[in-house]
């Protein structure tokens, strides 16, 4: 006997339709993590992002107050918006998290990575390597006769395209340091 | 004046500071210095537990029946990692514990020295922080900021790893109100306009519900107080998360029942049906909701939690308040009475009306037997002779915690002790221990499964060592009975590794530990037996064999919603679907 005689449609598919009111599409956010920089507190922050299944798609950390002992962690992450909130959470309840900023959605900020880009090639193909490097305002840090190291700073996109545009003229090696960012203004 | 002493010393002096009276460890390599002090003082008293998980689960079962934070001492490499299932525990059920572990001297760190573990490492994402000292003049000022931090805010484990020659150094010892305790300072109050919405849609509220949790306990027994006014005045009817049991008296006028997969009918369906909820420190566990794209269609979510990552992480809210339980509680009961009073009280009464309705299923109706003893009449007949006494119950994990759960009356926060986010079997004989350390008159009862029981029986020579009459109530149906009943309902009957063969007589084993054992089988004689049981000044292992394959009704099956429960007399094949089968 059914003691609750269901309804049918009640219980497979959907009675209740209820979209997701933060909806699901997937968004990429920059945040600023001011830590205490006391030892393991890296190893919370991305344990905690492979504990719950966050991504991680850049990170770069450096001590920026030597005094206060401060770090400050700029994460590039994606998810949907209920994930973003809850990655924002999650940190911020750690114990050495001071502050969590979201850059994305707190206003305008500056993004910057810095790359170093290992070229070799004669000829023609060094020229245009020069050339292209010249566009990109990217400098010659190293050079050999068959080689060049390029530094480049900007945003992640143009430094995605100077590499793309290096790789058929004999890219041999990229060093990246990930994203810092900083809202603009005071 | 700052005093100079040992790091040793130094852990004993910030205990005593701190108003811990009770350690519970097991000594070793790492931590003798620290042992050498607690011989030298009366103090703290320490308790000697067989087995580190059982000094994690003695220090919860202390800590959840007090309110205070529970201490446990063991040793490096093998003590830490055998307290990890109770610091995770722990985590789960935002217990506050503050764990010290030897380490190896810091010189000898990485060095794979003997009985060495990276145990901040390893316990780094199962408690709420921790710290190695490797400096011993930060050792004191450590140890208060980890009372300050396992306390405030959503309670929670913390660690304290302590190198052996930070034991023997020498320096300056701060006490607690020289100590700086960093910023970790979690807001208390709520955000008034928030509150004010709160107020707002509950005086609207024409199907109401209040739904608490553990975070009411956790918040002191202040919290509880104000729940019940809340739910007295507004006359709203209140249900509880396992968590929650106590907070809200069972013989109280609101009280529903338990939610949840084996929660009750009627809390069920009031949740489902309901057009306001107030959700006061709970956490939309997945045990609560069932199916999430079906929970509560219709209603406004108001969510009162103290940690922000509670808020939105399950089930999207209307009105999140992030506050201390007991302090948003005060606040919205202020601004509710300033307003008025005012509830939809014609509407509410309706409402009553259909509740009834759903209660007269009478839900936890099962059918009893005189030939075998029916684990819900057990618990029935346990209830009724300890029903006036002060009574704390702990559990083991699987039907017979959701038994008790059922047909055990909560009247008082803090009586009632199990294992519910991490579900740990053997969580309770340990927890009861820690439980009647802190209680020495009250009376305690496991309730308990024979598998489960098994799982950290050696703890009954600690009950019989300090003489704790700790009664472990076991339901032996000789199965795994939580397993079994869902390779019935969901595995097609295959009863893989789920049935307890060899199992010991537990009427010799009490007696071998040099406690009393009772064997119960007859449902004549169970009155009888419980008396002897209680009567008995001393640990009692009551071996009550049941009916082997009874289930554990209400039940909603995983990936099922709230109105999709079964019922006792419900067909029971093929209730989880192909979808639900991957849940747990």
């Amino acid at each position: 006997m059914n003691a609750l005689s269901l309804k049918k449609g009640a219980s497979s598919h959907s009675a209740y339709d209820l979209k997701n009111p933060l909806g699901d599409r997937q968004e990429t956010h920059t945040l600023a993590v001011l830590v205490d920089n006391e030892a393991g507190v890296l190893a919370r922050v991305i344990g905690l992002f492979s504990g719950r299944g966050y991504n991680i798609e850049s990170l770069t950390v450096a001590e920026t107050d030597h005094e206060g002992h401060r770090s400050r962690i700029t994460i590039v992450t994606t998810g949907t918006p209920a994930v973003i909130e809850q990655i924002k959470a999650q940190l911020g309840r750690l114990v050495p998290v001071h502050d969590v900023h979201d850059l994305t959605v707190e206003g305008p900020a500056v993004q910057r990575e810095l790359a170093l880009v290992k070229v070799a090639g004669t000829g023609e193909k060094r020229v245009e390597a020069m050339r292209l490097a010249d566009v990109f305002r990217a400098r010659v840090v190293d050079t050999t006769l068959e080689s060049f190291v390029f530094e480049i700073t900007g945003t992640p996109e143009k430094v995605d395209a100077l590499i793309g545009l290096m790789r058929p003229l004999g890219l041999v090696d990229v060093a990246r340091t990930g994203v810092a960012a900083i809202a603009r203004g005071a | 004046m700052t005093r100079r002493m040992t790091g040793a010393q130094m852990v004993v002096q910030a205990l005593r500071d701190q108003g811990v009276d009770t350690v519970f460890g097991y000594p070793g390599g790492a931590v003798l210095p620290i042992y050498d002090e607690i011989f030298q003082q009366n103090d703290i008293r320490h308790i000697l537990v067989r087995h580190e998980q059982g000094a994690a689960h003695a220090a919860e079962g202390y800590a959840r029946s007090t309110g205070k934070p529970g201490v446990v001492l063991v040793t490096s490499g093998p003590g830490a990692t055998n307290a990890v299932t109770g610091m995770t525990d722990a985590l789960m059920d935002s217990i506050p514990l503050v764990i010290l572990t030897g380490q190896v001297p810091t010189f000898l760190i990485g060095n794979d020295a003997f009985q060495e573990a990276d145990t901040v490492g390893i316990t780094r994402p199962c408690t709420k922080h921790n710290w190695l000292v490797k400096d011993p003049a930060q050792l004191s000022e450590v140890i208060h900021q980890a009372f300050h931090v396992a306390t405030n805010g959503r309670p929670g484990p913390v660690l304290v790893d302590i190198p052996k020659d930070v034991q023997f150094a020498t320096a300056a010892y701060s006490p607690p109100d020289k100590a700086r305790i960093g910023h970790y300072q979690p807001r208390r109050k709520g955000d008034p306009a928030a509150i004010l919405a709160a107020v707002e849609a509950l005086e609207r509220a024409e199907r109401p519900v209040l739904y608490s949790g553990g975070g009411v306990i956790n918040s002191g027994t202040e919290a509880s107080r104000l729940l019940r006014e809340l739910a007295d005045s507004t006359g709203f009817p209140i249900t509880s998360t396992l968590m929650g049991l106590g907070a809200y008296p069972a013989s109280g006028k609101g009280w529903i029942g338990m939610l949840g997969m084996h929660g009750t009918y009627q809390a069920n369906w009031t949740m489902h049906d309901c057009d306001f909820m107030l959700c006061i420190g709970a956490r939309f566990d997945d045990r609560i909701t069932g199916r999430l794209d079906a929970f509560s269609p219709g209603s406004i979510k108001v969510h009162v939690d103290i940690d922000p990552s509670s808020i939105n992480k399950n089930i999207h809210v209307d009105i999140p308040i992030v506050g201390d339980v007991g302090t948003v509680l005060a606040e919205m009961l202020d601004l509710w009475k300033a307003r008025g009073r005012v509830t939809a009280s014609e509407a509410v009464a309706k409402w009553w009306q259909q509740i009834e309705r759903w209660r007269g299923r009478n839900c936890l109706a099962y059918r009893n037997s005189d030939k075998v003893i029916k684990p819900q009449f057990a618990l029935e007949r346990l209830e009724a002779a300890t029903r006036d006494r002060d009574r704390y119950i702990t559990t083991e994990v699987g039907q017979h915690q959701m038994w008790a759960a059922q047909y055990l009356g909560f009247e008082e926060p803090n009586r009632w002790m199990t294992s519910g986010g991490l579900g740990t079997m053997g969580y309770g004989l340990p927890a009861s221990i820690g439980v009647q350390i802190a209680h020495p008159e009250a009376l305690v009862i496991n309730v308990a499964g024979e598998a489960s029981w098994l799982m950290n029986m050696q703890e009954m020579s600690t009950a019989v060592q300090y003489r704790l009459p700790v009664k472990q109530f076991i339901l032996n149906n000789e199965r795994l009975g939580m397993v079994r009943q869902w390779q019935q309902l969901l595995h097609g009957e295959r009863y893989s590794s789920s049935w307890s063969e060899a199992l010991p007589d537990f009427v010799k084993l009490a007696e071998a530990f040099g406690a009393k054992g009772i064997l119960c089988s007859d449902p004549a004689d169970l009155d009888e037996a419980i008396a002897e049981m209680l009567a008995y000044d001393g640990p009692v292992i009551f071996d009550c064999m049941v009916e082997k394959h009874e289930n554990c009704f209400p039940m909603i099956p995983s990936g099922k919603a709230h109105n999709e429960m079964l019922l006792g007399e419900d067909a029971t094949t093929d209730a989880i679907e192909s979808g639900g089968a991957v849940l747990v």
